[in-house]
């Protein structure tokens, strides 16, 4: 009888210890070799834009916590911001300043979980327990801060619901000096490791005209060498005041844009928030977190789109008003969405075990994909 | 009820009631199906990490429904995927539990009212044996529902379930 | 680098009839309304001229403009019937560093837009988005597919301002 070969569909989720979440991924495969990737998402749609239209705009921070719940901080940032770009209020500094640090410790949260699993996703489970006690630091600030571990309703539109502990800025330098050697401790476990780089190193490259024309944003762009950060480019709240770098990805060990690019870029931008966060630290004015709050908030007719830069990337808000109490629409541009898209391009010809690699890479949130 | 409690004199020999015996075997041993639904699996894997450490009650995730004891449901259900939950829950074998673990596979949580997608509550489609409340909830929170499971499965019976 | 008034009159003076009209009226960002039938035309235009360059679509949102009338049916139960629904386009160059805000309004009844899924990529996905949600038809794309809501969903599009939530969906309650 003669050998017959032929393609085979493998399905993997949306139950699957990999997907970082519901995500469902249907492979088109030949013997190992991929020939396309289908994602089908939607297993997590919890109907943010349908909620958005029905609360009042304060009622909807909560919200916007759900998204991206690795990086809730970030989330209430763009939703604020947008509304006070509609409601063209000015914030106080002290606001300003604490919203920055923040918003600077949850990227480094969030990329410790993004290292963690994508290194536990290909095998190195070690890395993942280090990383989570690091973790476990920065949320004991948020929690004495605000009261919550996860999803904090912090930011509020004008203001921030609660000031910081009397304590913050020395546990905040604090955490700095434990952090900085854990990097070196990081590069040292995982970033180095042989094993590793034979795993990411010239796997899913991505190239630059192909990030751009899919709308790639955050490390999944800078991975392939585009220096574009919201924070630089257009600059919000007071980031146009602090001294920072935009790493991006330089193919040390492999070629410019792969799946280690991706991952080296978190590991250097964590590096630049400690730098910002230095800075910002000892220059909190004094002031109170709650003089800028309106009473009644309620933006004029008119239309936003206030985008800011979250750890997965651009995180865009699009708030149309009516004049009304509550949002006529809200839509979320939401960075993890717009980064899935290329999985497709980026596993073609690539081997089913890569698949793993190169979705940790991407480092999605199926809380903002679906919404 | 300690399964030590009568004890031949010469320390060789444990009597037992087969029931307790098996009882403090599948509680100190609760696998549990490695599966995160959403924002309540964050605090699911913090709660599997360093910090919080729940191999030492003998939950180690298992990545196959085929050699899991337990599920924890952790997070929002959506329509979408209630059907394939009934199928992880209809693939794990006997005796099964199930911990819903947040407001949102609890009732819906946040989402109860405006959420044309979204289940409210886990236990419209499969029976739950533990809640844990929060949204999310602490590890601390899910341990003590962890703690409420074993406490559940130490009074059963082999003659008929209870949990 | 441009601001919108100008590319609005680079733009008239490229498609004429196409470019519909201007609205500054808007505090924060001025729209510049495109027929929706021509929008793949004009997104090409955006993106190659050399001095628009506009290679990044940031977002492309569905909305339900809810401007049609209002009718109430014997059982009580809302309706719009005419009006317009809306898809706007966030576009950014990355190179000149400047924004703009595309609109384009369709009938309720027949909403039909020309898919720029081949101009920027990233409105596959978004677009599917737009016809999950609202029903919107987009022309020519690859792949129009629900993309959120389950294949077989049946009770219509979800952010449509009159949409009613069924009872059941493959025997499980759907209201609290």
């Amino acid at each position: 009888m003669p050998l017959k070969t032929e393609t085979m569909i493998l399905n993997m989720g949306p139950q699957h210890p990999s997907t970082h979440g519901v995500l469902r991924l249907e492979l088109d495969i030949e013997g190992e070799l991929i020939l396309s990737v289908k994602p089908h998402i939607g297993y997590l749609h919890r109907c943010f834009e349908k909620h958005a239209e029905a609360m009042t705009y304060p009622q909807v921070i909560p919200y916007t916590d759900r998204l991206d719940y690795l990086a809730a901080m970030g989330n209430n940032f763009g939703y604020v911001v947008a509304v006070e770009k509609l409601l063209g209020i000015q914030i106080p500094e002290r606001v300003e300043y604490i919203r920055v640090i923040m918003a600077e410790l949850q990227r480094i949260a969030s990329h410790l979980v993004a290292i963690a699993t994508n290194g536990a996703d290909i095998g190195a489970l070690t890395p993942f327990l280090y990383l989570f006690r690091d973790r476990e630091y920065i949320l004991s600030l948020f929690e004495m801060t605000c009261g919550a571990r996860m999803l904090y309703n912090y930011m509020w539109i004008g203001g921030l619901s609660h000031d910081i502990h009397p304590d913050f800025v020395r546990k905040t330098k604090e955490f700095i000096n434990h952090f900085r050697p854990t990097v070196v401790e990081l590069n040292n476990l995982l970033t180095f490791n042989k094993i590793f780089i034979e795993r990411t190193a010239n796997i899913g490259i991505l190239p630059i005209d192909t990030a751009i024309n899919f709308g790639a944003s955050g490390p999944v762009l800078r991975g392939s060498g585009l220096p574009f950060d919201v924070r630089k480019e257009d600059p919000y709240s007071i980031y146009n005041r602090f001294d920072f770098e935009i790493p991006t990805g330089i193919g040390l060990v492999g070629t410019v844009g792969d799946c280690w690019d991706r991952y080296y870029v978190r590991v250097l931008e964590m590096e630049q928030s400690v730098r910002i966060i230095e800075q910002a630290i000892d220059n909190i004015p004094e002031g109170n977190v709650q003089s800028a709050i309106p009473k009644r908030i309620k933006p004029p007719k008119g239309t936003a789109y206030a985008r800011v830069e979250n750890p997965r990337g651009e995180l865009g808000f699009f708030i149309i008003s009516d004049g009304n109490l509550n949002p006529f629409r809200v839509k979320v541009r939401a960075p993890s969405f717009v980064n899935l898209e290329v999985m497709g391009e980026l596993c073609k010809g690539h081997l089913v075990a890569d698949v793993i690699a190169i979705l940790g890479s991407l480092d999605i949130v199926l809380g903002e994909i679906d919404r | 009820m300690g399964l030590l409690d009568k004890e031949f004199s010469d320390g060789n020999i444990v009597i037992a009631k087969v029931d307790d015996l098996m009882n403090w075997a599948r509680l100190s041993s609760i696998w549990q199906l490695g599966f995160g639904l959403a924002c309540c699996a964050i605090e699911m894997m913090a709660t599997s990490a360093s910090h919080y450490d729940f191999d030492r009650f003998g939950v180690i995730p298992r990545n196959t429904p085929r050699q899991a004891d337990a599920i924890i449901i952790s997070g929002t259900v959506t329509l979408k995927m209630a059907t394939r939950i009934k199928r992880l829950y209809e693939q794990m074998p006997d005796p099964k539990y199930i911990i819903s673990m947040g407001s949102c596979a609890n009732c819906g949580g946040p989402y109860w009212e405006h959420g044309y997608h979204v289940l409210k509550g886990i236990d419209r489609v499969i029976p739950v044996d533990v809640y844990v409340p929060g949204c999310p909830p602490r590890p601390e929170a899910l341990l003590e529902g962890l703690l409420k499971l074993q406490e559940k499965i130490r009074n059963e019976s082999l003659r008929k379930k209870i949990a | 680098m441009k601001n919108p008034e100008e590319i609005f009159e680079q733009l008239k003076a490229e498609f004429g009839d196409v470019v519909l009209g201007i609205d500054k009226e808007t505090p924060t960002e001025p729209l510049i309304s495109i027929d929706p039938l021509k929008m793949n035309k004009v997104g090409a235009f955006l993106r190659d001229s050399d001095d628009l360059k506009f290679d990044s679509l940031m977002v492309l949102s569905g909305v339900d403009d809810a401007n049609g009338a209002k009718i109430k049916d014997a059982d009580g139960v809302d309706s719009i019937s005419g009006g317009t629904l809306s898809v706007y386009y966030h576009l950014h160059s990355i190179n000149l560093k400047h924004k703009i805000t595309l609109r384009v309004s369709t009938s309720r009844e027949n909403p039909q837009v020309e898919s720029v899924y081949n101009v920027w990529r990233t409105s596959d996905w978004h677009e599917r988005e737009a016809y999950d949600m609202f029903g919107i038809i987009f022309l020519n794309h690859h792949d129009l597919r629900r993309i959120l809501m389950p294949y077989d969903w049946e009770a219509g599009y979800p952010l449509r301002k009159d949409y009613k939530n069924p009872e059941f969906y493959k025997g499980m309650k759907v209201p609290y």
